[in-house]
């Protein structure tokens, strides 16, 4: 059997709509860049960018007037703006898994939504660390988390998890970043190619660095991103557990916790799901990409949110157990009593029902096929997941161990402004994504149809029908526009 | 100006084969590879799985470049700690010791991560370094055909340079390879 054949034994079902052309996958993806954007588009890059606009709005006050502004206070002097960062940086997970991990594990139905995740981490880690960026009320000192000189001769305090985290999500985005890049480069000299004016032509001509689909490039090419695909498995279960180390080296109750790493990772990996199916969804129905994008996939998607929900439901059980069983009063006080019954008892339930209970519905095939609702579930998950970061930060923050420092946390129209602002920067970022990069790896999905198979001739008939490049439009005297006359001798 | 720069002398750079399906580039590049060739290349839309056998390819070494650049990492991660905080400034903190080989169980967080960025660059800078790339000019993007070579097509592409070139007869040899089209591109005679 051949590795693109599905296994009918499994009820497997082809990875592209049977019957595609080549051409038809080069059409579909690369047509969305080429033709208008349909109005769809226009409406959501609209919202988007006002919301956009209202971040501005806030970190230009943020900046005037100093942290004040935002809820933060005396005991929880760390509230949504931590929340929001290990929130962005979790989302940014589903990405790497997607196209590092379940690329080792050969999984070929991530290539109809590699591309996808990969610029969602990106986008997503530009998210979080804007909030890291900006809560540290003065953000012109920043550059005192990096190891360069200062004026006070200082070097920066390597034991302290914080700059580990500094490390980890600099790394982080910056291996994203060339995954991502890597991945594309084949795809744009597919842009590059098809383009009919000579700006298009430049500017994606420029970035595909002259590749020609050479097979000795391809043989680099392909040990790169094999290299890259087994690099960045290891990265991303680090740095969720680097984030989580902020927690769980610290002594508050509800923080000091060494189950944090693997709870994380597995937060992480699963909101991060979510988040692509979220935007998948919202894509698959705006530029029509059935044929690539298919109910396989989200089916797919859907059970590995069961899966993830319920290692997430074993963490916030392990740690009730563990409160319980360490017999540490402050523990008990915080897991037993703090969390599900003290003054945020509300976010807690936000908590535990989106992301315990809803996913459930994934036990049966008609949920998990059921596009509009995933769609809502797939929301559920990602807020009962800024929950989670709630809870765990605030909730815990709230009452230490003396009752007479015990505070409530209220967010200001600040906090929310600027959390939603960052929804707006990311899908912002993301809409001009899907407009002008192709937003499904090309090469990729060809690879996985049976005419990639050449060790067998049968080829599909249609892919052999004549058919003309493009020819791009060009008044100049010499250059692209110009052919080779057919059979000179 | 134009009519006159095409009348200069042309001589041909590379003949560029092309085919309709993996199966069939796949077949002519074994026929191109035990013809004796050795400045060739296929070009296809997607890596063609076998290809790198059929073309007599050897192992890629990019391995070896990102090892190197891992250990650059990993290395220059230790000294970077071990030098801020034990030697130029030595920081006490928390009770424990200022440098190595103490503080090296807190050192692990940021030695992995510097090991991994150095990694990644280098196996993008590495794969870009093997494949001469960026080079935005070669004599394939001649062809007006060649633009489905990222598409749907596959190519062939043998350079004028090789030993055994010869435009009639390696133009045979491609046909006789069940090419879909064959076309000869030339560039100007230096």
């Amino acid at each position: 059997m051949a590795y693109w054949e599905p296994i009918r034994e499994l009820g497997e079902e082809p990875l592209v709509q049977p019957g595609s052309r080549l051409r038809d996958v080069t059409n579909d993806i690369a047509g969305v860049s080429e033709n208008r954007a349909p109005r769809g588009w226009w409406i959501c890059f609209l919202i988007a960018f006002s919301f956009t606009g209202v971040f501005a709005t806030c970190v230009a006050y943020l900046f005037y007037r100093g942290v004040g502004v935002w809820g933060n206070t005396s005991p929880v002097y760390w509230a949504w703006d931590i929340t929001n960062f290990v929130w962005w940086v979790g989302i940014g997970h589903a990405g790497t898994l997607i196209s590092a991990i379940l690329f080792i594990f050969r999984q070929r139905w991530r290539t109809a939504i590699n591309r996808f995740a990969e610029a969602m981490t990106i986008f997503a880690v530009i998210c979080a660390l804007i909030f890291p960026g900006i809560h540290v009320g003065r953000p012109w000192l920043l550059y005192y988390v990096f190891p360069i000189p200062n004026q006070m001769t200082l070097w920066p305090n390597f034991k302290s998890p914080l700059l580990w985290d500094v490390f980890a999500v600099g790394t982080y985005f910056t291996v994203s970043l060339l995954f991502w890049y890597t991945g594309l480069i084949p795809d744009l000299a597919t842009l590059r190619d098809r383009s009919l004016t000579k700006w298009r032509q430049r500017i994606y001509g420029f970035f595909a660095l002259g590749w020609r689909g050479s097979n000795r490039h391809w043989q680099n090419y392909e040990r790169a991103y094999l290299i890259l695909a087994a690099i960045s498995t290891p990265l991303v279960l680090s740095v969720h557990s680097v984030v989580s180390m902020d927690f769980a080296t610290s002594v508050i109750p509800g923080w000091h916790t060494t189950i944090f790493p693997p709870y994380f990772v597995a937060g992480a990996i699963f909101s991060g799901f979510a988040m692509v199916e979220t935007v998948l969804l919202i894509a698959r129905s705006v530029f029509k990409l059935q044929r690539v994008v298919m109910m396989r996939h989200l089916e797919l998607m859907n059970k590995f949110l069961l899966l993830t929900s319920l290692l997430v439901g074993y963490a916030y059980a392990m740690e009730f157990f563990m409160a319980w069983y360490s017999g540490n009063q402050y523990e008990m006080a915080h897991f037993l009593k703090n969390r599900p019954m003290g003054p945020y008892w509300w976010a807690w339930l936000w908590m535990v029902i989106p992301n315990c209970v809803v996913p459930q519905l994934y036990w049966f095939k008609r949920c998990r096929t059921s596009i509009p609702l995933m769609f809502v579930v797939s929301i559920l998950i990602n807020i009962g997941m800024w929950f989670e970061r709630f809870v765990i930060i605030v909730s815990s923050l709230n009452r230490d161990f003396l009752p007479s420092s015990w505070g409530l946390f209220r967010p200001t129209i600040i906090d929310v402004g600027t959390f939603a602002g960052t929804i707006g920067v990311f899908f912002t970022l993301f809409l001009l994504f899907m407009r002008w990069l192709p937003m499904v790896s090309m090469m990729e999905v060809k690879g996985t149809m049976p005419q990639a198979d050449a060790h067998r001739p049968g080829a599909s008939k249609a892919d052999e029908e004549a058919h003309d490049p493009v020819k791009i439009v060009d008044e100049g005297p010499s250059g692209a526009g110009e052919l080779v006359p057919e059979g000179a001798e | 100006m134009e009519k006159r720069a095409r009348k200069t002398r042309r001589t041909p750079s590379v003949i560029l084969a092309e085919f309709t399906s993996a199966h069939a580039v796949l077949h002519a590049a074994e026929k191109v590879h035990e013809a004796g060739y050795v400045r060739w290349d296929a070009h296809t839309p997607f890596p063609v799985h076998g290809m790198d056998k059929a073309m007599g390819l050897r192992d890629s070494r990019l391995g070896w470049i990102v090892l190197a650049f891992a250990l650059t990492g990993l290395s220059g991660a230790f000294l970077m700690m071990h030098w801020m905080n034990g030697v130029d400034y030595p920081t006490i903190v928390g009770d424990k010791p200022a440098g190595a080989p103490g503080t090296l169980p807190s050192m692990v967080p940021i030695l992995f991560e510097l090991t991994i960025l150095l990694s990644a660059f280098g196996a993008v800078l590495g794969m870009l370094g093997l494949n001469r790339l960026p080079q935005h000019h070669h004599p394939v993007f001649q062809s007006d055909r060649f633009r489905l070579a990222s598409d749907d097509r596959f190519f062939i592409s043998i350079e004028a340079d090789d030993p055994k070139f010869d435009v009639d007869g390696t133009r045979t040899l491609l046909e006789g390879a069940h090419a879909h089209h064959v076309e000869v591109i030339e560039e100007e005679a230096s």
